[in-house]
Parts: C-alpha cells; sequence; structure tokens
C-alpha cells in the first residue's frame, strides 16, 4: 500500500507537499468558521453578483428560498469539514475533490474573463487565471500527490488496522 | 497485545499526529482574533445603542370597518398610490408573472401579493383625461389582485369633476394626485365635506392656501396625511434615535442634494399618442391657474411650468426637507437664498434645472443646504454633520466618526474607532453592520443586495404611508406627516422658491407666522 503513496518522494517534497495540504485546509477552515458565526451571513450577494456563462444557474440558487438555505448549509459545512480533514490528514481524497468542487462553483460564478465585471471588489488584478483557479489546481495536485499516508492521521489510522 | 505494539513505531505517531497541533494553533489564532473584535464591538457599543423600528410596522388596528376610498388624479403617481393601497393593473400583474417566469429572482408579484390587505374599497375616481380614467377604474376594479385572465369586481363611479366625487356620500377619504396647483383647492373642498385627505406631495402651490389647508383640516377633524412616504424609512428612525442620543455631538451643517440626469428625470415625460381637447379637460386641468391655451407640453410636462408646478423646490427639496425634519424637528427655517438657473434644459420651462437652497437655524445653531441637478447623476446623498461625527442618510444609515471629534477622542486615539470605517451603520433586513463585519458584507448591505430576497421583508413605504393614514382614520393618532408637518415643509419649500424668483433673502416672521 505504501508503495503506491508516493514512496518515491524525497522528504522534503512530502514535507512541503503536506505544509500546502494544511494551509488550504486552515483556509477552507477559517472560511467556514466566520461564515457560520455570522449570523448575517448568506451566499446570495455572491450569487447575485454572477456572471458568465452560469449566471443563470447562480441565479436561480438565489432565487428560491429553500434552495438558498441549502446553498448556504452546504457551502458552510463543506468548507469547515474539508478543512479540518485536510489539516489532519483524514479522507484526503474525497475532502479534496470535494474542495475542487466548490472552489469550481466560486470560479463559474466569477470567472475573470475580459468583459466580464463584477460588483464585488477584488483585492488583486486578474486576467483568466486568479486565486481560486490556482487554489483549485493545487488540490488537484494534492489529490495526484496524496501526502496523509505519510504526513496526517491516516498514516496512523492505516498502520493500527494494519497492525491488528 | 506486546507484538501490535511493535508494527507501530515512534516515527509513526509523530509523524500521524504531526498536524494535529495545527488545528490547536488554529482554535488559538480563532479565539484572539474574535477576542479582538469581541473588545471592538464593545468600544463601540458603549458609544451607539440603536434600536428604535418603525412604529407604522408594529402598529395594530381593528381594520374591521372598511374604508370607502375616493382617488382624484390616476396619472403614474395616483396608481401607484392604489398599489400601495392594493391595486394593480391587472396588464402590470401579467407582466409581473411573465418577469417571474423567466427569472426567479424578480419577485415583484409574490411582495405585492404579500402586501397587507388594508381592506378598503374604491367608490369613486376622477381624472380629466379620459385614458388616465380608463385605466384606473381597471386598477380600482383588480380587488382580488389578478392578472387579466382573472375576475373583476365593478369598476368604481368615475366622475368628471372632484367637485361630484367630493359630494358623495358613499366615499369617507379621499387620495389626491393631481398636478400640484390643485393640491391646495382639492384638500380644503375635500375638508369642508368633511372627507379624510392623503396628499401627494407638496402640500400647497401658493403661501395663502397653505394656511387655508391648515385652517381647513383643523377645523373639520379630518385626517390628514401629507404624501412623504419616506417618513416610513426604518433608516430614519434609527437616525432620529441616533441623534437623540447624541452621537453625533453638535450638529451644525445639513446637507441634502438631488441628482438626475434623464428626460423623464427633469419631467420632461412622455406625451401620449391620441391624447387631444377630446379626451382632457383642459379647462379643469388650468383650474386656479393662469390661462393658457390648450397645449399637450403643458399638460404632461406640467412640472416644467410655475403655472402648475413648485419646481424642484417643491417637487424634490421637500422630500429632502421632510426626510430631515423627521429625524431633526428642524421647522420653518429663519431665513432663505436661492440661487440656479435654467442651465440645461432649454425647453420653454420656467423652473430652473440646477438650484441651490440654503436655509439658516440660528436657534439651532445649523444651516440646511440643498443643491440640485437635473443634468448630472453625481449622487451626493444627505448627510448631517455633527462635530463629533457625522451620518449619510439613504435607505441606509451609516455613522462615521469625525477624525477631529472632542467626544471620542480617547478610544481614536487608542485605535478603537477608525474614522474610516462606519462606527455604526445600519441596513433594513440586517440587524447588525458594523466597524466589524467583513468588508464584503458591508459592501452588498450598502448596495441594498442583502434583503432583498432574504431576511428583513421588504415593504414599499408608500403602502405603509398610506397605512398608517388608515390607521389613524380607524384608531384615532396622527398621521407621521400631519397638517403640520405639511405646514412647515410647504412654508420651507416656498420660502426657497420665493428667494429664487424674487432673487432675494426671504424671512420667517415666527411671531406673524409669514414669510417677510
Amino acid at each position: 500500500m505504501n508503495k503506491i503513496i508516493n514512496s518515491d518522494l524525497s522528504k522534503m517534497q512530502v514535507f512541503w507537499l503536506a505544509a500546502l495540504r494544511v494551509l488550504i485546509g486552515w483556509h477552507f477552515l477559517y472560511e467556514g468558521l466566520v461564515k457560520l458565526t455570522n449570523p448575517n451571513w448568506s451566499a446570495v450577494g455572491y450569487l447575485l453578483d454572477s456572471e458568465g456563462l452560469f449566471k443563470g444557474l447562480f441565479y436561480r440558487m438565489a432565487g428560491s428560498e429553500t434552495l438558498l438555505a441549502a446553498v448556504d448549509f452546504i457551502n458552510v459545512w463543506a468548507l469547515i469539514l474539508i478543512g479540518l480533514v485536510l489539516i489532519l490528514g483524514v479522507l484526503e481524497k474525497p475532502a479534496l475533490l470535494g474542495g475542487v468542487a466548490l472552489l469550481a462553483l466560486y470560479y463559474l460564478s466569477h470567472p475573470p474573463f475580459v468583459g466580464l465585471k463584477y460588483g464585488l471588489p477584488t483585492e488583486g488584478s486578474y486576467l483568466i487565471v486568479n486565486k481560486v483557479l490556482i487554489e483549485l489546481v493545487a488540490m488537484l495536485v494534492l489529490f495526484y500527490f496524496p501526502t496523509s499516508q505519510r504526513i496526517g492521521l491516516c498514516r496512523l489510522i492505516t498502520n493500527l488496522k494494519k497492525s491488528k | 497485545m506486546e507484538e501490535n505494539s511493535k508494527k507501530i513505531t515512534r516515527r509513526d505517531i509523530i509523524k500521524g499526529l504531526a498536524t494535529v497541533p495545527v488545528v490547536g494553533a488554529f482554535a488559538y489564532s480563532w479565539y484572539q482574533k474574535n477576542r479582538y473584535d469581541h473588545l471592538l464591538k464593545q468600544a463601540i457599543q458603549e458609544e451607539v445603542r440603536i434600536d428604535t423600528e418603525n412604529p407604522v410596522l408594529n402598529r395594530v388596528v381593528s381594520k374591521d370597518k372598511q374604508i370607502r376610498l375616493g382617488i382624484i388624479g390616476t396619472g403614474g403617481r395616483g396608481r401607484s398610490l392604489l398599489k400601495a393601497a392594493g391595486f394593480l393593473r391587472p396588464e402590470i400583474i401579467d407582466d409581473y408573472l411573465e418577469a417571474t417566469a423567466k427569472n426567479s429572482t424578480d419577485k415583484r408579484y409574490q411582495e405585492f401579493l404579500e402586501q397587507e390587505d388594508l381592506n378598503v374599497v374604491v367608490n369613486g375616481l376622477c381624472d380629466i383625461y379620459d385614458k388616465n380614467a380608463e385605466r384606473g377604474l381597471q386598477v380600482c376594479a383588480n380587488v382580488k389582485r389578478l392578472g387579466s385572465d382573472g375576475e373583476m369586481a365593478d369598476q368604481p363611479r368615475r366622475y368628471k369633476n372632484y367637485k361630484d366625487l367630493l359630494a358623495a356620500d358613499d366615499i369617507d377619504a379621499v387620495i389626491i394626485a393631481t398636478p400640484d396647483h390643485w393640491h391646495g383647492t382639492i384638500t380644503i373642498e375635500a375638508a369642508r365635506t368633511g372627507k379624510h385627505v392623503y396628499c401627494e406631495k407638496p402640500m400647497t402651490w401658493t403661501v395663502p392656501e397653505t394656511y387655508e389647508v391648515r385652517k381647513a383640516v383643523r377645523e373639520n377633524n379630518i385626517v390628514f396625511q401629507l404624501g412623504h412616504q419616506l417618513r416610513q424609512t426604518e433608516a430614519y428612525y434609527k437616525a432620529k434615535e441616533a441623534i437623540k442620543k447624541d452621537i453625533l455631538g453638535k450638529v451644525n451643517l445639513v446637507e441634502v442634494t438631488t441628482n438626475r440626469n434623464s428626460p423623464n428625470g427633469a419631467w420632461v415625460y412622455n406625451i401620449e399618442e391620441g391624447a387631444g381637447t377630446n379626451n382632457i379637460d383642459w379647462e379643469q386641468f388650468i383650474g386656479p391657474a393662469p390661462w393658457h391655451p390648450f397645449s399637450l407640453e403643458r399638460f404632461f410636462r406640467w412640472r416644467c411650468w410655475w403655472d402648475y408646478s413648485t419646481g424642484l423646490s417643491g417637487d424634490l427639496f421637500t422630500h429632502e426637507y421632510d426626510a430631515m425634519n423627521q429625524i431633526l424637528d428642524l421647522g420653518i427655517p429663519r431665513s432663505a437664498v436661492s440661487s440656479g438657473g435654467i442651465y440645461f434644459y432649454k425647453d420653454g420651462r420656467t423652473v430652473p434645472d440646477v438650484l441651490q437652497q440654503t436655509f439658516e437655524y440660528p436657534d439651532q445653531d445649523l444651516t440646511l443646504m440643498y443643491s440640485a441637478s437635473l443634468a448630472s447623476n453625481k449622487s451626493r446623498g444627505r448627510v448631517i454633520m455633527g462635530h463629533d461625527a457625522y451620518m449619510e442618510v439613504g435607505g441606509d444609515l451609516k455613522i462615521y466618526v469625525d477624525s477631529g471629534s472632542t467626544k471620542y477622542r480617547e478610544k481614536l486615539d487608542e485605535g478603537l474607532i477608525d474614522p474610516k470605517l462606519p462606527l455604526y451603520s445600519f441596513t433594513p433586513g440586517m440587524k447588525q453592520v458594523d466597524a466589524i463585519t467583513s468588508a464584503t458584507e458591508q459592501y452588498f448591505a450598502g448596495r441594498g443586495l442583502l434583503y432583498t430576497y432574504r431576511g428583513g421583508k421588504r415593504v414599499d413605504t408608500s403602502h405603509l404611508h398610506i397605512k398608517d393614514w388608515l390607521d389613524c382614520i380607524r384608531g384615532g393618532g396622527e398621521p407621521s406627516c400631519n397638517v403640520d408637518r405639511g405646514f412647515e415643509e410647504a412654508m420651507t419649500a416656498h420660502m426657497g422658491t420665493i428667494a429664487y424668483r424674487e432673487g432675494r433673502k426671504v424671512y420667517w416672521d415666527e411671531d406673524k407666522q409669514m414669510i417677510v
């Protein structure tokens, strides 16, 4: 099993990949908790600021009370759980895929394409590539170079199972 | 057991748990951040505690008794007021439904359906333009709020002359939405017949009729509401409380503005095809105004001529004035100066399209400044400036501490208050926005995006203003913009107009209660 899990990677390679995993986890966890603890937070503003090909889809999400409540709930809890497991290093692969899906939605609702303008101010300058897309690709890199078998609870759990 | 423990190495344990302390570090940082926010919030809360809510929303009056309305003037504004009372043309409902089908975030129909039923019926309607009268009749018959394939009630009676409508005994109260030059005359006559009045602003077109309106309303004990629906804006109640609690310190300058930049905004309204002497009662339109041969331009764009209009001062400044009168209890100013001109719309109008008015309140140590342009959209808002803080009031409300404040000096120096961030901000439907709220959230709140589809229910202020009037008819009390507030509004606007037209400084003689 360990052989498949990047046994070829050097210690430093594993260390920095795991660091990337933990930092992305931290970011997700904080984004989720901030939303959870703010009684006024809702995705509605972000959704209604959408542009691009999928604008209609995001508007529909904002238009229905039930759908919006579900979107808000899933968004918050997915962020928190993904963040937590990425830091701890368990269920790494499903968490990464979930994270990629969330980031893809964020990216598609606000793609930084030529000619699209948003009400929401950004903190940088972007053309096609923005930080959401970079984080998304970073998560895909982590998906193909998983590290939790080397650094993370997964290592302990696997070895505990094997030891029985 | 011993064998098992051999398989788990120390290295496994260290590397397996290596990232667990990160969770601890996160928890500690989270705690620190929340503590810091809490401290800031506490510092702010020590200064600001505002919780007043719109009393009209909270008032409960029995609606058992149906009120029978009449409406005089069913043009655009008249029909908006009918909508506020619960009646909308079936064609418009069709449009709403179509819009909702295309875009589920379009909630206009749902909002209209949710608008409280005020238990009123419209028994009479008067408009001197046949087409508007027909539209009005369709509106009033749509009692079930349905589209054009729905079942309509009987149409109300149409009166060709407002006097006949006022004489009708199946009408308890009237809505007046005529051009300005008719407001005073009709209100006086309605009051004399004992009918309650909801009159569009401004209250009067001339100074003498202002006294007459007040007298007629008082003597006949009718319930009078002037159509400043902004009285119902929740942010204004909060603003009033902020003033009462002295959050701004000594208020010395109030700046209110109008900025528009479209023909419609400059009163160049559409002249309807097919309109003419055959379907407009021109003689009745002229009424108290100086005689002029029939003119479609003057009929549809009446706001452009002093003959029928009160210009920027009466039409748009009054909104601003009444908002500030509500928040600051200004009353009538001691003096007024005014300047401006017809600088953009050189279309034969007599009223200015750029206007500056300054009103002095020496008793309250403050100046009220009004500045308007009908040819620039540069939005300048409404600002109340105090020594310690200033307040921006619109649909929402923001209070910023002044960097030179005495009262907040200590907290400014300690960095607990940032003059660049609002000390307090209120957005309808959002309970707490302040300096701590995230920039994104503040941004959306400011744009009104957050309350539109969620949280606090959005209610039409005109609806609340009509409800306020009806509540007082049924349950007693004074409406929020009663005849005394109307008197102050009209006199202040007239002072500005006279100052402009006569090119002089005018004064209010408090003892004689007259403009000199």
